[in-house]
């Protein structure tokens, strides 16, 4: 049974629509990431499962009852907010304690609780303090033990890592994975960083434009993006996208230099028709000019990573960029070829976006455009 | 926010609801009163239909509280005190905040503490002060031996005099010192980047030119802002103008209210005292309701 | 916080601050200890100068039942005015900040009475609660005789108090409401999603961070109290009747200027200062909390 149901949920503010009929169904302890970039409607949209927001069209199920007219308090959720939201008056034990206060709970209880959640969170030493008297790590992990003591049926984090420096973000990344483990409750978060999404979520749902674009594993987003937006957000550096046309052999063309024979089977209908094909800079290497099957290229610039170079390279305008991980030495300026993997490459309609599969074998049974 | 309160939100309305009408029923009994003729204006209740008197009201409460050249007064005055307060706290705070010399400090608290010290409460020496707005100086000239220096060097005898009972700059200058002025002016230049004043620096402006080229048009909001408050302030001002114009042409228009007063013998013809009250009331109103945002922000910012 | 460009003139730093510096002494510091001087001396009746006369002037003053009389009602006054204005501004204030439908209206209208000058709301209060004409006037028709603050001492205060506080809901209610808006959203956002509702929220979250504001508008109000109420007072009462409503500040003008005992007014200036100084330091130590949350 899933946890959380999204049923065409819509949100508009006067006549200005910022999610767009949503659906989405959650699974019970399933820990889902919604990507998008700012202004997507990812946060909107957790703020209407928190109850925070009012819901313009739609439907939202939690564990099974429609939660539509309820108040946040009766939904069941839990939040961590990304300023915190801490209670600047009230020390780390009564902010932890304070929605068990405010639910009746006895005061013998709600210490042991608080107590047992410090220990979970690591802030024993601190819950007397107020947060003005605490690290921003400390602060967020207040924020964590907050939503955590009160056993909350589902977890809602908005974007709780982005006030963090670096360092701290990968160690609280995996502080919250750790949990999740633990406590096994069904968690929304939501983010802009495509590496906290890949590292935390079991699901992402990746937003756009007030609209859902893929849900699937990280895995799958990343091999196989269902759109043109998703190839080109989801992926550090971003997928390498060109618009050319297939001939009647099944090349792809961008021009005249530059062809890339498709994999498989020709599809009839794509044939003439203007695509967009996608290749990550992983699965392209570079190989001396000149190079029988190479697009012939110049190097534009080198972004040196440490672990391996992502080279940048210019097809007469076109960025192309080549991730290598070996030791070969170029310099701006220089010619190369680009060799394309056949196998690697990932095709969109130029109208929709949408993702086009090729047929493995048997011709004429293509996805339509 | 999801939210099913219905009684408390109806407990709200309705708390509301009164306040508003708390407020706004003054307002209308004055201008409902100010509409009545004597006799209506005396029964019990009062009719909350309007009257038709209005004009005849407001005309007979002119006449008597002189209000043509009093109200012109009040714009004078409330109109240069403000200005005056703008002026001189942006050019004290500028030192305050732009200067480094010694004593710089010391500077600060003594305008700071003039917060503690209202016109109130130190009402009669800052009359007495008026009388002669050089007896200070006198005074330090006597202390020191400057004046008997004088005299007997020159054989002149020093007396520094200048009165200000009855005059617009006696009604005006005690009144333009301000402390919340200054501070309102040295928080909004704190918040002016550094960057700025190097800038000019390097564009080879001293310290006036970047005061009047630059840091004086970047304040205007907070201009507009001190000066809508100060203008209201001022124009409410009443012990002080009462004290220094003794000589009706330099009267103002609220301290004419006493004269509205009806009679304690005969029929109280209250009816023309709100009439008067309305019109003496309606300039700073005014200027709220319609500089609302910069009022409160004014007032905000000042007392913090 | 200190800027890091600066101006290295001094003579130019001096000239700007020059004005204000010249006003304040001559309006400020010199009236001030002025009334220092005058506080310990008796001026010669038929000039002659003054005399020192040490505490005299402060010890005949404490022993005047009059004296204590214009303190406590000036008390009185301040703390019924204050918890009244108060009190009312907080409740609108909180309410308005639901954002419920009007409150826009509301924000606005509410700052009104603020506008108006003490005196012109002292008159209109006069009507208002005048006991033969006017609004509170139906109350004597019904009960004759219950309501008459020209003869009546008690009734007098009200009034006062009552045209006081209308006026300073409006001053409070504008701190109150921006206040409240400086909370972030978020943390109400957390205490709904913790369980609370709307008038737990206002006790719990909003009025503890309220705190500091309530306590600066606390001070404020009642240094307010002692200036703001003389125009209210000369025009509604003038004092009376029989001094029911004579505050301290109405008294050192009567007696300075009516009466003309400058030494008497003046020692009660010093003592009135020194309960604003008072006041201002109290706040002060206030201030310091308000930083302490953020």
């Amino acid at each position: 049974m899933s946890s959380i149901a999204i049923k065409g949920v819509k949100k508009a503010y006067a006549k200005n629509a910022v999610v767009h009929g949503v659906d989405l169904e959650i699974a019970t302890g399933e820990f889902i990431v919604i990507l998008g970039p700012s202004g997507c409607g990812k946060s909107t949209l957790l703020r209407m499962i928190a109850g925070l927001e009012e819901i313009s069209g739609g439907e939202i199920w939690i564990d099974g009852k429609l939660v539509n007219k309820l108040e946040p308090r009766e939904r069941g959720c839990a939040m961590v907010f990304q300023n915190y939201a801490l209670y600047p008056h009230m020390t780390v034990a009564e902010n932890i304690g304070y929605a068990l206060k405010v639910a009746g709970v006895p005061k013998a209880e709600r210490m042991q609780r608080v107590a047992a959640t410090a220990k979970v969170v690591g802030l024993e030493a601190f819950l007397d303090r107020r947060p003005a008297a605490l690290s921003g790590g400390q602060r967020q992990r207040v924020a964590m033990g907050r939503a955590i003591v009160r056993e909350p049926k589902v977890f809602l984090f908005d974007e709780p890592l982005s006030n963090l420096d670096a360092k701290l973000r990968v160690a609280m990344r995996a502080e919250i994975r750790r949990l999740h483990r633990r406590l096994g409750a069904t968690s929304v978060f939501v983010t802009h960083d495509q590496t906290e999404a890949m590292t935390l979520g079991d699901r992402l749902v990746v937003m756009n434009g007030g609209r859902i674009e893929q849900v699937g594993t990280p895995a799958e987003v990343y091999n196989r993006p269902a759109t043109r937006f998703v190839a080109n957000f989801v992926g550090s550096p971003s997928m390498n996208l060109m618009e050319g046309a297939i001939d009647r052999h099944g090349v792809f063309v961008y021009d005249e230099q530059r062809r890339i024979p498709l994999p498989g089977a020709l599809d009839a209908r794509l044939v003439g028709h203007k695509i967009v094909l996608g290749v990550r800079a992983e699965a392209a290497k570079l190989v001396e000019a000149g190079t029988p099957g190479s697009l012939p290229a110049t190097v534009d610039f080198i972004e040196e990573l440490g672990a391996g170079r992502v080279v940048h390279t210019d097809f007469d305008g076109l960025s192309f960029a080549v991730a290598l991980s070996d030791a070969a030495t170029f310099e701006t300026g220089d010619p190369v070829g680009v060799m394309i993997d056949p196998a690697d490459i990932h095709l969109f309609s130029i109208e929709s976006g949408l993702r086009i599969d090729l047929p493995a074998s048997q011709p004429a049974h293509a996805t339509s455009l | 926010m999801v939210e099913r309160t219905p009684i408390f939100n109806a407990v709200c309305q309705i708390v509301l609801f009164i306040g508003l009408l708390t407020v706004l029923l003054p307002f209308l009994i004055v201008v409902i009163a100010a509409t009545h003729d004597i006799r209506t204006v005396n029964t019990v209740p009062m009719p909350l239909v309007p009257g038709s008197d209005l004009f005849a009201n407001l005309h007979e409460a002119w006449i008597r509280a002189d209000l043509g050249r009093k109200l012109l007064n009040s714009f004078l005055f409330a109109g240069t005190v403000a200005a005056g307060k703008v002026l001189l706290s942006s050019m004290a705070a500028f030192a305050i905040v732009y200067f480094r010399f010694p004593g710089r400090m010391l500077m600060f608290w003594l305008i700071f503490i003039t917060l503690m010290l209202p016109l109130e409460v130190r009402i009669v020496p800052t009359y007495a002060v008026a009388a002669n707005a050089l007896a200070p100086f006198q005074a330090i000239l006597d202390v020191t031996g400057i004046s008997w220096l004088i005299r007997n060097v020159s054989g002149l005898q020093v007396k520094l005099e200048w009165g200000l009972l009855n005059s617009y700059t006696g009604l005006i200058l005690p009144l333009v010192a301000t402390a919340t002025g200054t501070f309102l002016y040295r928080q909004f230049y704190l918040t002016v980047p550094d960057e700025l004043a190097e800038a000019a620096k390097m564009d080879g402006s001293g310290a006036v030119r970047f005061f009047v080229d630059i840091l004086f048009p970047l304040s205007k909001p907070n201009m507009i802002a001190l000066f809508t408050i100060m203008f209201v302030w001022s124009w409410n001002q009443y012990l002080w103008p009462l004290l220094i114009t003794t000589d009706p042409n330099f009267g103002i228009a609220v301290t004419q209210l006493k004269h509205l007063i009806p009679s304690e013998f005969g029929l109280p013809d209250w009816n023309v005292a709100m009439a008067g009250t309305l019109i003496i009331m309606a300039p700073p109103l005014i200027v709220v309701i319609l500089m609302q945002r910069w009022f409160v922000r004014g007032l905000i910012s000042t007392e913090k | 916080m200190e800027k890091r460009a600066t101006f290295s003139s001094t003579t130019i730093g001096l000239l700007f601050a020059l004005p204000m510096l010249v006003l304040i002494f001559v309006f400020f510091y010199w009236p001030s200890g002025q009334a220092l001087y005058w506080a310990f001396t008796l001026e010669q009746p038929w000039g002659g100068g003054n005399t020192w006369v040490g505490l005299q002037n402060f010890r005949q003053l404490l022993s005047d039942p009059y004296y204590w009389g214009a303190i406590s009602r000036s008390m009185v006054f301040g703390l019924g005015s204050t918890s009244i204005a108060m009190g009312v501004a907080l409740l609108l204030a909180l309410f308005t900040d639901r954002e419920m439908r009007g409150h826009k209206a509301y924000r606005s209208v509410f700052i009104w009475p603020y506008a108006i000058a003490a005196p012109a709301l002292g008159l209109a209060f006069r009507f208002i609660l005048a006991p033969e004409a006017g609004f509170l006037s139906l109350i004597n028709q019904i009960w004759p005789g219950l309501w008459n603050p020209a003869l009546d001492g008690t009734d007098a205060m009200i009034a006062v108090i009552i045209a006081f506080s209308w006026k300073y809901v409006g001053y409070n209610f504008i701190f109150f409401l921006s206040a409240l808006q400086s909370i972030p959203r978020s943390l109400i956002e957390a205490a709904a999603m913790d369980g609370s509702g709307p008038m737990r929220r206002m006790w719990d979250i909003q009025l503890p961070l309220l705190t500091p504001t309530l306590f600066f508008l606390l001070v404020i109000n009642i240094t307010e109290s002692f200036q703001d109420s003389f125009g209210i007072v000369d025009i509604m009462t003038q004092g009376g009747p029989a001094r029911a409503t004579e505050l301290m500040v109405y008294k050192i003008y009567f007696d300075g200027f009516k009466g003309l005992d400058y030494s008497g007014a003046a020692a009660q200036s010093i003592i009135l200062m020194g309960l604003v100084v008072l006041l201002t330091i109290v706040q002060f130590r206030f201030v310091e909390r308000r930083v302490h949350y953020k």
